[in-house]
């Protein structure tokens, strides 16, 4: 069939890249593509930052004593690790960057609705960054990134308030793109792009951004009454003036759980789309992966109380929020089920993303599995506030989400830049995540089984083993995050050219030129097909406006 | 969101215009659980601190709340009928009415700032100048630090509103709007009755209390 790509037809369109070169047409851009590479850039350095206090971490936690920094010293790092990696690297990171960036692709649309919101997010976004950054510099806060009352309200050292106005302003910029998102799907699908045609990660972001319109606004209220009582000396969560602590447990996990789903369900969202492309079959269940998506979202309202079970609540309601956290892992084990299936009879090439898809799904599950063993009440009474808890969650977000995070970013990085990236390393930098990130964290969960609790500067000498494996993984971690760094960024200079869709993908994306044009395409693509037509017999594939093409030559021809 | 130009992601103008409508929606239900929050947390402790609550919700200014409850109702119904005026292409109505409510909204600021005073000379402000009444104990600062949280977010959101309807004001007297072209009216006037909407929750969580029963 033709091979000539809607984009490719007659002269190739200036690139987004090539608009303007001016400093001025990024910092004011209205384009989708630049806004993205916009909170690229920002995310990465609050991901190192986030980064090397974790690195601090590691090294206290080397020597059973905890002499490398005083113990009010190790409570502000763990506070600042925790409120810079959620905040500003987790939450933005797949939705703000990948999502800004291919979300109107995905639908065939030119821009988002709102461009100049989603300028304003960005915004927003760096000047609350600005806020972490002044909070670190003037010494943090001790409270760790929950701020239970009535702690921070009253006893905590440290800036408090500083650090509730950076995580208040950043949820407005989680908000406008959020909503962004959500209108965009509505309202600008291309063409024949209807809902059960949509491709997952769409479905995946939308799904998150209803997640974030809903649950942010709680936090940002819960944090502004948390500055208005430290601020004034009112009493709304303080026991001693009559409030209620327990309340306010209540409405930061009614954020903050949820919080887990928008971080976990864009990667989901761009692993089922590495999963289908590398093993040139089409995504088994595709509908069940739409539906397990919703339902995660909606069911995911519903679980806060997991966090207090130990906190005093009732037996009744920690009955319900116990069966609702096993409810909820139905739909993850759907998706996990339909990404193996999905393998099954296929022609799997284990590029680079591919590698860190796989890595993504056995991380998952194994975070998945350990946080059923959490929801059960009897078990959740030993190990909460243990560094098993520690590593369940670091499985998902960072197992996980970063995984998917680094997948996704060596998938679209010839889209984004027009630039291929060397494959040998990228492969190299999967694996070492993958290794590195169960070195760091499987000894955890043995140190928590054996009750070593967390948020401590120190512990007892017989858990020194475990404790040293752990820094031992995270520094081979740390290479293998710092790995990308430098050869992402040589291949912006020297990498060799991509071409539409170096892949073979189906998505509407990859039928434009590499950098996409600022237009994104030279004429709206009329959509006829399902996404995720390939053909694992011969390899050869359908993309989403019908056009046929032979197996793609993949992996070592782009070394 | 002033121009009428078409923007280069939509097809025509009434995709634009019902995307920016959607657009407001969905913030209203982000700003639902924003007040949705407080209010809920309110209600928590008016369930387990009824009689306190009953004894410091007698203090607060029942008069003053139901002017501005009138004020705010009112100036929905102005609002309505200028989106009205410009479908109609009646220029003259139009600004008149969004002049109007404005003017609304700026008088319910007054009685606010008003009422404020009269809690200050009360002693109701929590830990600056608070008295407790005979019977009264901590509970019923709470009360009023809710009422003062509330209804100060409340009166930003209405500054706001208000910013917004005299930037739709200038834009109408210019002669912005026609019947093919009025979506800034319908997005801001959405905006400006969830605001309405919101003071008729606060201001059945606040005043009623106390006044039922002997």
């Amino acid at each position: 069939m033709s091979a000539v790509d809607i984009g490719m037809a007659g002269a190739v369109p200036r690139s987004y890249l090539g608009e303007e070169y001016t400093l001025a047409s990024w910092l004011f851009t209205r384009d989708h593509k630049r806004i993205a590479i916009l909170f690229f850039v920002s995310i990465t350095v609050f991901f190192f930052i986030g980064g090397f206090a974790a690195a601090l971490i590691r090294l206290q936690l080397l020597n059973p004593a905890g002499t490398l920094f005083q113990p009010e010293v190790y409570n502000r790092l763990f506070t600042m690790h925790g409120i810079v990696m959620v905040w500003f690297f987790l939450i933005p990171s797949i939705p703000a960057t990948l999502g800004n960036f291919l979300l109107p692709l995905q639908i065939g649309a030119r821009d988002l609705a709102f461009p100049r919101l989603n300028l304003f997010s960005w915004s927003l976004f760096t000047f609350s960054g600005l806020w972490a950054i002044y909070f670190i510099f003037i010494g943090g806060n001790d409270t760790g990134w929950t701020f239970y009352e009535p702690y921070s309200s009253n006893f905590a050292n440290g800036h408090v308030i500083v650090a509730a106005v950076a995580v208040f302003i950043n949820g407005f910029s989680t908000i406008a793109t959020a909503l962004n998102f959500v209108v965009s799907t509505h309202r600008l699908r291309a063409p024949g792009m209807t809902w059960f045609r949509l491709p997952l990660f769409v479905w995946a972001i939308y799904a998150t951004s209803i997640v974030m319109l809903l649950a942010t606004p709680v936090l940002a209220m819960t944090l502004a009454l948390v500055a208005i009582e430290r601020f004034w000396g009112v009493g709304i969560f303080n026991p001693v003036l009559g409030g209620d602590p327990i309340l306010f447990q209540h409405m930061f996990w009614f954020y903050s759980h949820p919080a887990v789903y928008i971080m976990i369900l864009p990667a989901m969202g761009v692993v089922s789309e590495l999963v289908t492309c590398f093993a040139r079959c089409p995504i088994f269940g595709y509908k069940g992966m739409c539906y397990a998506l919703i339902s995660i979202a909606i069911i995911g309202f519903f679980v806060w109380g997991h966090h207090m079970f130990t906190a005093g609540i009732s037996l009744t309601s920690a009955v319900f929020f116990s069966l609702m956290s096993f409810i909820v892992a139905v739909p993850s084990a759907i998706k996990v089920f339909n990404w193996t299936a999905t393998l099954h009879n296929s022609r799997i090439s284990f590029d680079a993303p591919m590698l860190y898809a796989l890595g993504f799904v056995g991380l998952f599950t194994i975070g998945g599995l350990t946080g059923l063993i959490l929801a059960t009440l009897s078990a959740d009474i030993h190990l909460q506030d243990t560094y098993f808890v520690i590593a369940h969650f670091h499985f998902i977000m960072v197992g996980g989400t970063v995984s998917a995070y680094f997948g996704g970013l060596h998938y679209w990085w010839p889209k984004i830049t027009g630039k291929r990236y060397p494959e040998m390393w990228a492969r190299y930098a999967a694996i070492l995540t993958f290794v590195g990130f169960n070195f760091t964290f499987l000894p955890q969960f043995i140190l928590g089984y054996l009750g070593m609790p967390r948020r401590y500067y120190t512990y007892a000498p017989d858990l020194q083993t475990w404790n040293v494996l752990s820094s031992a993984g995270a520094s081979i971690l740390a290479v293998a995050y710092a790995l990308p760094l430098i050869y992402l960024g040589w291949s912006l200079f020297h990498g060799k050219r991509a071409g539409p869709n170096p892949w073979g993908a189906t998505g509407l994306e990859w039928r434009t030129s590499s950098p996409p044009p600022k237009q994104n395409f030279p004429r709206t693509p009329v959509v006829t097909e399902l996404p995720y037509r390939y053909d694992p017999r011969d390899g050869s594939y359908t993309t989403q406006d019908g056009v046929h093409f032979a197996e793609p030559t993949l992996g070592e021809a782009s070394v | 969101m002033f121009s009428g130009r078409l923007q280069e992601q939509y097809t025509d103008s009434t995709q634009q215009s019902e995307t920016a409508q959607l657009g407001m929606w969905v913030f209203i239900a982000t700003e639902v659980m924003f007040f949705g929050v407080l209010i809920f947390s309110y209600m928590i402790y008016r369930v387990a601190y009824p009689e306190q609550f009953r004894l410091a919700g007698h203090d607060s200014f029942i008069l003053l709340g139901s002017i501005n409850q009138a004020l705010l109702i009112t100036s929905s119904l102005t609002m309505v009928l200028a989106v009205r005026a410009a479908k109609a292409d009646q220029q003259r109505a139009l600004v008149l009415l969004l002049g109007v409510t404005a003017a609304l909204g700026l008088a319910f600021l007054g009685v606010k700032g008003f009422e404020y005073a009269k809690d200050a000379a009360a002693h109701s402000v929590p830990v600056v100048d608070y008295i407790f009444k005979p019977g009264e104990h901590r509970p019923t600062e709470i009360f009023w630090c809710f009422y003062f949280v509330a209804t100060g977010l409340h009166a930003i959101h209405l500054s706001v509103g208000i910013a917004l309807v005299l930037i739709l004001l200038v834009r109408a007297s210019q002669g912005a709007f026609s019947p093919g072209y009025d979506a800034p009216l319908e997005v801001i006037g959405l905006y400006w009755s969830f605001v309405d909407c919101v003071w008729f929750f606060l201001f059945a969580c606040i005043y009623p209390l106390g006044r039922a029963g002997p």
